[in-house]
């Protein structure tokens, strides 16, 4: 019998008892979608990390106060004062330093913001006019934070829109206004264009302040310097930390009092949190599946029962073990194979949705669509190799005689 | 054709042994119409199970067109099975739901002969066994009578050395059971060679040659000159 003919038959043998193909199917359906959905929603929340990462400029470098490892106890970070705007300035200017193209300390806490009716709780950062060009922010109305501002230790701010909204409601220009920060009143001079992002990776909710006023009201700064192009990162971070050990009069790297991050640090941990994740819920998935795959070898083996006095019966016409074997595996492929290509559709499907309702990318990979039919195709020879060889093995006398 | 010399078959089960076939040798001879008899219990059934290579013997040898098939393994016995054996069995054994031509098309299936050919010869042969207008009728729509001519024609698909029908008309009534013997003398006038299992005298009586089984041995074993040939 050729290939074609055994699929044909399988089929029509499996459409003979709907209720319970479908019910074997649905199984194998649970679980690959689960598996696809689970996956693409994963791979889509991963790029989404990265993609707003990588917003912030792929070829920075962040430079913070406090050792990367000081023991057990550690100042938090931008805690301490080991960083100065001269250590900055020396960045920028030291003949030492080639790859790095532009500085920009800033400095930054949390408080309240108020505008007298309305208050919120933001990210005050305080920063010099360069951080408009490393960080790539351009303005919806009003001007950025210039050099004389800095100079000065103006009371200026520069409002991020979802500030804007908390504060003044959506839409509003509030050039001109002012709020209060930590009792102070800055004049706002402008707004910025919204970047995105959620959580601690908001960087529409920010106020922007010079970096001086911001040394006065608070301690510490950070810097983020900019390297040239993304191919000499690893030049570049060597070449600011050791002109910042220089400075700080420090031999060994391993007293560092500042701790240097790129992008790319940033980035991995944090496709590594995403990454760890998506593993563990697609185990779980997984798990749906192999109990989906149980549900097929347990109506394969029903089945053999059954249709024990017509193998008896092939195997009397001259069916050969490899026949029969072949007979059944490819029903139970069958089965698995449609669950999986119907659990695929679910998947996605579900996946699709998912993501349209929290705002992620929606991502499909050509890889869980390979792996998906992959496994339900492998699954459908794991769990129906025992009982197709259960009848492969009948004996064809004891087979007829079975009623 | 057959040679069957010194078989003996003892079937164990947990410490008890149960002879079921004690040293039996005949010859049967190509063109032979023989009815091997036999009460419930006389051995008749394995004899019939190691003459059609559904089981080995467990000692002596069973040599058919010159083949000694008594030590094969499954897959070398299915493949005698297919070319050899033509099964006619007592419950007609018919898949289910499926149309009497592709029943008789299975040996064939097994035996690699494509599809057209197969479903050609499945055709002549329901047609000769007189089910020309019946091809695509299902087992359930067909009566007893039909049914065992569609099984039958199965057995003739791949032109078998043997045919080896076991109590052909034990399901069927008497009419009809007339008209299946009818076709089983008239293959054995074109020259097919039977051997048949039955415990009716009966039916026993269409045979040319009657063989008697009791206890796992032969009994009696002779020409039956008064052969009741059914008239058509």
């Amino acid at each position: 019998m050729d290939f074609t003919e055994t699929i044909i038959e399988a089929i029509s043998t499996l459409t003979l008892n709907k209720l319970r193909t479908g019910l074997a199917t649905l199984g194998i359906v649970i679980g690959i979608g689960s598996v696809i959905a689970l996956v693409s929603l994963g791979q889509a929340a991963q790029k989404a990390v990265a993609s707003q990462i990588q917003s912030l400029g792929s070829n920075l470098l962040t430079v913070s106060p406090g050792a990367q490892s000081a023991g057990f106890v550690r100042g938090a970070a931008g805690g301490s004062t080991t960083l100065t705007f001269e250590d900055a300035k020396a960045l920028k200017d030291s003949p030492q330093v080639a790859t790095v193209k532009n500085v920009s300390p800033e400095f930054s806490r949390r408080t309240q913001v108020t505008t007298g009716r309305k208050n919120t709780n933001t990210q005050i950062l305080g920063i010099i006019p360069s951080y408009a060009e490393v960080r790539k922010i351009s303005l919806t109305a009003g001007v950025f934070i210039g050099d004389k501002d800095v100079q000065s230790m103006g009371k200026v701010a520069v409002l991020g829109p979802q500030v804007v909204n908390d504060l003044f409601g959506e839409g509003a220009n509030p050039v001109g206004q002012s709020v209060r920060i930590n009792s102070q009143s800055f004049r706002i001079i402008g707004v910025t264009v919204s970047k995105g992002g959620t959580g601690f990776l908001n960087q529409d909710d920010i106020v922007f302040v010079p970096l001086t006023t911001a040394q006065k009201l608070l301690f510490g700064a950070d810097y983020v310097t900019e390297a040239q192009n993304e191919n000499v990162m690893t030049q570049a971070q060597d070449e600011v930390g050791y002109l910042l050990l220089a400075r700080h009069k420090l031999r060994d790297p391993s007293q560092a009092d500042f701790t240097i991050f790129s992008q790319n640090d940033i980035l991995g941990a944090a496709s590594q949190v995403t990454g760890t994740f998506t593993a563990l819920l697609s185990g779980i998935a997984a798990i749906s599946l192999l109990v989906g795959g149980i549900g097929i070898m347990n109506i394969m083996l029903v089945t053999v029962t059954e249709r024990t006095r017509e193998i008896g019966l092939r195997k009397a016409l001259g069916a050969k073990k490899k026949v029969v074997i072949t007979q059944f595996l490819i029903e139970s492929i069958i089965l698995t194979f449609a669950g999986g290509v119907i659990g695929m559709a679910v998947g996605i499907a579900a996946s699709f949705i998912i993501a349209s309702f929290i705002n992620l990318p929606f991502t499909l990979s050509a890889q869980s669509v390979l792996l998906a039919i992959g496994v339900s195709g492998a699954i459908g020879v794991i769990f129906g190799w025992y009982p197709a060889r259960k009848a492969a093995n009948l004996q064809p006398i004891e087979a007829l005689r079975y009623e | 054709m057959i040679q069957v010399s010194h078989v003996s078959k003892i079937y164990k089960n947990d410490s008890v042994e149960t002879v079921a076939l004690a040293d039996v040798s005949f010859e049967i001879k190509k063109g032979e119409f023989v009815a091997i008899m036999g009460p419930s219990g006389s051995g008749k059934s394995t004899l019939m199970h190691i003459l059609g290579a559904l089981d080995t013997p467990t000692s002596g040898t069973y040599i058919l067109d010159g083949e000694n098939i008594s030590k094969l393994k499954d897959d070398e016995l299915a493949d005698i099975r297919n070319r050899k054996i033509g099964f006619v069995f007592q419950a007609f054994n018919l898949l289910p739901r499926t149309p009497a031509l592709k029943n008789v098309a299975l040996p064939m299936v097994y035996a690699g002969v494509p599809k057209e050919e197969r479903l050609t010869k499945a055709q002549k042969l329901l047609e000769m066994v007189g089910l020309g207008d019946r091809l695509n009728h299902t087992p359930s729509q067909l009566s007893g009578g039909q049914q065992q001519r569609v099984a039958i024609a199965r057995s003739l698909a791949m032109n078998p050395s043997i045919l080896l029908p076991d109590e052909p008309t034990g399901n069927i009534a008497t009419v009809q059971a007339e008209e299946i013997m009818a076709i089983f003398q008239k293959l054995n006038d074109e020259g097919h060679t039977i051997v048949m299992i039955t415990h009716e005298p009966n039916i026993a009586e269409h045979a040319k040659r009657v063989i008697h089984l009791r206890d796992g041995k032969i009994v009696n074993d002779g020409n039956n000159h008064k052969q009741r040939r059914v008239k058509r």
